[in-house]
């Protein structure tokens, strides 16, 4: 298998294809066959892109005039499947974008198309919203580790093809943890950039002001290369940087800076289960034997972190989520008038999650309640965007669980959203502070994967990476691969107007 | 019992920019049906908005030359509702921070003029059109099709203090309005196209009282002429439900011209939720003190203010700076003709009589007129150094016209010779003296009238080619009065 390149890491696939070693279309049909063998147990690919993979990757074979151009040559992806693929259905695991295939890339899909070849679009809780991929109105996916277990969400099905090694690499997005979540739960790596870094033009808006594309990898390294591949500015995003970042791969040549890191206390208190605490105790003394110093700090507006959140990202999405009426595109239920076309459309193309979110979203942006809710909502964002300000003036990065506990078995939150949402109690303030972020693998919980956050500055990303890329070649939790991936029924298909 | 109304406009703009306000299609008018459009302005899922910068610059123009504040920082926010022709099913518009505020606009009505204050103007996208089918198209009956052509353009919603107090008021603001952005270049202001699309607010109350009344708010006001029938219209209305005991209600009403009545459309009660927040996708505008000096340097004098030093500066009767600064045009061929040396009451009166009817025929804006300020110039020195007559310069202006030619090649053409100089008139006047022994002895006894016609024996011996003006005083210096 080896020739072929499974076990080789992403930076390891792109120099075997440069140098010569491996051909792209070898490359790309040996993860094919894996996912046609490992993917009916893991429902983690909403669409296989078998055809245009395979072309992809032979025209990467084909043509050298760019060689060297693009790091990451002939190296596979999978993408979350609300980003905009050219003529692939994209469906962001909802029925109401039935039928909807997008008639232009979004731009990331842009910067890597005759790069990577894509080998499908990836399962996400519907519309991005959800902690556990449950929310899929398509399929649940299964955590590569235990089946019995969600793979967190909502880039459920990017973190489980990358762990599963289906995919050497993955995009997904993140508007309150949902690359960092999955990405501790399934033992991978998963960067969320500071807002702005990544255009997000053709991501298929949750919450605008929150939403963020990034990779997913094994290592930092690869982690690394693939966010150089889609950073950067553009015209077509307003809220996009105008300045380029520098690359993240060079900076992880650099010498290793002995670094501050901080660890706000809000951080460690109740609810952090046993085995996620000690994994993190021995992750700071990890760190610390690489040099760095501990610094204890507090963002004290911790705790109003969840709530703001779940004004401001409904609020957004009610907004965002309105164009699916039916009169252009997706999901168009039969009506004998207007609004009737928009209830009957709404009411069976959405799930309940989603419904959920609209619902409150619609409420706090009411006339009579936009100052109590949404306006307020507002102020304390920027207080909790004061408190990391505060904070990095002690520390040069944040060390958190990116979790309270591993993995949760299917079933166990999706029927308490309250407790679904507490499971992103340590990601949501870097979203709405702006602020890069990234998980790691860094302990067991049983055959469980943990995962530690960093959280820096505004553009540290390099930064985040060089510490996890150093952590990296002392510890091997990121070399860990899923014990087994046990026999598993058929795909379980949703019935309609199951909880989704 | 007396009532005095009072009416607020809510006028709508389309800004004159060569593309939409968040993409870069096209806004040319006309196209087949959703031509002009891309993901952006369908509101495909992923696409994100990003402003035109050159809509910015226009509409911050027109701000200030309706005497706005601009504001050092504006954002857009969402309006939300539901509507097919709506493609995102919210518009990208401005709510609590607008791009300018408190400014006036001076109309003339009734033969006076005073200032009607502006509240505000902010920035927005047009909709998109539903296009109802016609029976009989192969489509279930009550079928509509959408049109996102439209979807996009950039729009400003001027909003007046509800300062106007006659149906002839409202009319004279659209006037004004009309002119002042047309003059700008701003926008074509064109009821029929749409580029230019007004509500009107109205309520009455007692003559004398304050405090506002209950109004109405009329819609589908398709030209000047309906806005100010249907105000005239709704005034009466009003006028009978409160003499007859009854109280206005607000709400929406829809304007029937071809009854000339208006409809309830929307109650209070049904009025939309928009639920306004910040547009998360674009980020907030700053504007220097600099950069609005910059604009506001760069704006033409505008027509007031022209007309204004047309009058004082130059001399010409207002009637003459008001018809001549009707156009930008106009008023700049006016001014460069003036500036080479010609006589500007002179320069008005041929404008306004010949040039504009020929233009007027042409169907040409005076900026593309076949004769040019320069020869225009020429052929007015001519005439003012004597050379020929005032008739022959009527005369010819058609050919030099026609042609576009210069005065010199008409006159060569048409085998006019120019009257060199005052020598030449000396053997015409010789004969006409003594040809006209009584005639003289009258003039020389005080009887000016017989001037007049000695002149026209004069005019006759030259074949018209005197200068009529001349011919009078060379007499008199001849006969020594």
């Amino acid at each position: 298998m080896s020739k072929t390149g499974l076990d080789l890491s992403a930076c390891q696939l792109a120099d075997a294809i440069r140098d010569g070693e491996l051909r792209a279309a070898d490359v790309c049909g040996t993860f094919l066959e894996h996912i046609r063998e490992q993917d009916p147990k893991l429902q983690a690919f909403v669409t296989v892109l078998e055809d245009d993979a395979m072309r992809q990757a032979e025209s990467v074979d084909r043509d050298h005039s760019h060689a060297g151009a693009a790091l990451l040559r002939g190296v596979p992806i999978a993408l979350k499947d609300n980003l905009c693929t050219r003529g692939v259905p994209t469906t962001c695991s909802s029925k109401i974008l039935e039928g909807f295939v997008p008639p232009y890339d979004a731009t990331v899909v842009a910067r890597l198309r005759g790069v990577t070849p894509f080998l499908g679009k990836t399962n996400l809780d519907e519309f991005a919203m959800g902690s556990s991929t449950e929310n899929s109105a398509l399929f649940e996916t299964r955590n590569p580790h235990d089946p019995g277990c969600v793979p967190g969400g909502s880039s459920g099905g990017s973190a489980a093809a990358v762990a599963s090694g289906m995919a050497p690499l993955a995009l997904g997005s993140d508007t309150g943890g949902s690359i960092r979540q999955p990405a501790a739960f399934c033992g991978v790596v998963g960067l969320k950039p500071t807002y702005g870094r990544v255009s997000r033009y053709g991501l298929i808006a949750f919450a605008s002001s929150l939403d963020q594309i990034g990779p997913f990898a094994r290592t930092a390294e690869d982690a690394a290369l693939l966010l150089d591949a889609i950073a950067g500015p553009d015209p077509r995003d307003a809220t996009c940087l105008a300045t380029a970042a520098p690359s993240c791969r060079a900076a992880l040549s650099k010498p290793f800076e002995k670094l501050r890191v901080g660890l706000p206390r809000e951080y460690f208190q109740e609810g952090l289960s046993a085995p996620v605490a000690q994994a993190l105790a021995a992750t700071r003394q990890s760190l610390q034997d690489l040099g760095c110093s501990m610094v204890d700090v507090s963002l004290p507006h911790t705790d109003y972190a969840v709530p703001t959140y779940y004004i401001l990202a409904p609020a957004e999405a009610s907004s965002n989520l309105a164009r699916y009426d039916g009169v252009q595109y997706g999901l168009r239920a039969p009506a004998g008038n207007l609004i009737e076309q928009y209830l009957n459309t709404r009411s069976a193309g959405f799930g309940r999650e989603v419904k959920r979110r609209i619902m409150l979203g619609t409420y706090a942006l009411s006339s009579g309640y936009y100052d109590a809710y949404y306006l307020k909502a507002l102020k304390v964002r920027r207080l909790i965007h004061d408190d990391f300000s505060k904070a990095f003036a002690q520390a040069d990065v944040l060390l958190t669980p990116t979790t309270p506990t591993a993995a949760f078995r299917f079933g166990e939150k999706v029927s308490d959203p309250l407790q679904m949402y507490l499971s992103d109690i340590f990601t949501i303030s870097a979203n709405l502070a702006g602020l890069p972020a990234l998980s790691f693998p860094c302990g067991m919980d049983g055959h469980l994967p943990i995962g530690a956050q960093l959280i820096g500055p505004a553009l540290s990303e390099a930064r985040l990476l060089r510490i996890v890329h150093e952590y990296q070649k002392d510890t091997n939790w990121h070399l860990r691969r899923p014990q087994s991936i046990l026999r598993s029924p058929q795909k379980r298909k949703r019935t309609p107007g199951e909880a989704g | 019992m007396k009532y005095e109304p009072v009416i607020g406009l809510e006028v709508h703009v389309q800004l004159k920019t060569a593309s939409k306000i968040f993409c870069s299609c096209s806004t040319e008018f006309g196209r087949e049906p959703n031509l002009n459009t891309c993901p952006v302005c369908m509101g495909l899922p992923g696409s994100l908005p990003v402003l035109n910068r050159r809509a910015v610059d226009l509409a911050i123009s027109a701000a200030l030359a309706l005497d706005c504040r601009i504001s050092p920082f504006f954002k857009f926010d969402r309006k939300n509702y539901f509507y097919p022709d709506l493609p995102k099913a919210y518009q990208i518009s401005q709510y609590d921070l607008p791009l300018a505020t408190g400014g006036r606009l001076e109309i003339s009505a009734n033969g006076s003029s005073r200032n009607i204050d502006i509240e505000r103007i902010h920035m927005e996208e047009d909709a998109g059109k539903l296009v109802h089918a016609e029976p009989g198209h192969g489509v279930p009956k009550g079928t509509s099709f959408v049109d996102y052509n439209r979807a996009g353009t950039p729009l400003i919603e001027i909003v007046s203090r509800p300062d106007l107090r006659s149906p002839a008021e409202a009319h004279a603001y659209l006037d004004a309005l009309k002119h002042i952005l047309r003059y700008l270049d701003v926008s074509d202001c064109n009821m029929e196209e749409g580029s230019l699309r007004c509500d009107a607010n109205v309520s009455i109350r007692p003559a004398g009282e304050t405090a506002l009344g209950t109004r109405s708010e009329l819609k589908n006001l398709n030209s000047f002429k309906f806005v100010e029938k249907a105000i005239e219209i709704e005034i009466e209305r009003q006028t009978e439900v409160l003499e007859s005991g009854g109280r206005v209600i607000q709400e929406t009403r829809g304007y029937d011209s071809a009854k000339n009545t208006t409809h309830p459309q929307r109650s209070k009660e049904q009025a939309h939720d928009y639920r306004y927040f910040p547009e998360p996708d674009l980020p907030g505008f700053t504007v220097t003190p600099d950069q609005i000096e910059r604009f506001r340097s760069a704006l033409p004098e505008l027509p007031a203010a022209r007309r204004r030093r047309f009058q004082t500066k130059l001399g010409l009767p207002a009637y003459d700076a008001e018809v001549l600064t009707a156009e930008s045009d106009t008023a700049d061929y006016f001014e460069k003709v003036v500036g080479l040396g010609a006589d500007p009451k002179k320069t008005s009166n041929f404008i306004m009589t010949e040039l504009l009817f020929n233009l007027k025929t042409a169907g040409l804006p005076a900026g593309r007129s076949p004769v040019t300020p320069a020869r225009l110039a020429e052929l007015l020195k001519l005439q003012a150094d004597g050379k020929i007559s005032g008739k022959i310069a009527k005369d010819i202006f058609p050919a030099m016209f026609e042609k576009g030619v210069s005065a010199q090649e008409v006159l060569k053409d048409q085998k006019i010779e120019l009257i060199a100089d005052a020598g030449s008139l000396d053997e015409p006047i010789r004969q006409v003296i003594s040809e006209n022994p009584k005639a003289i002895e009258d003039l020389r006894a005080g009887k000016l009238t017989v001037l007049g016609f000695l002149v026209g024996q004069v005019m006759k011996k030259t074949r018209g080619q005197a200068d009529p003006k001349i011919v009078p005083q060379e007499l008199k210096k001849r006969l020594g009065i």
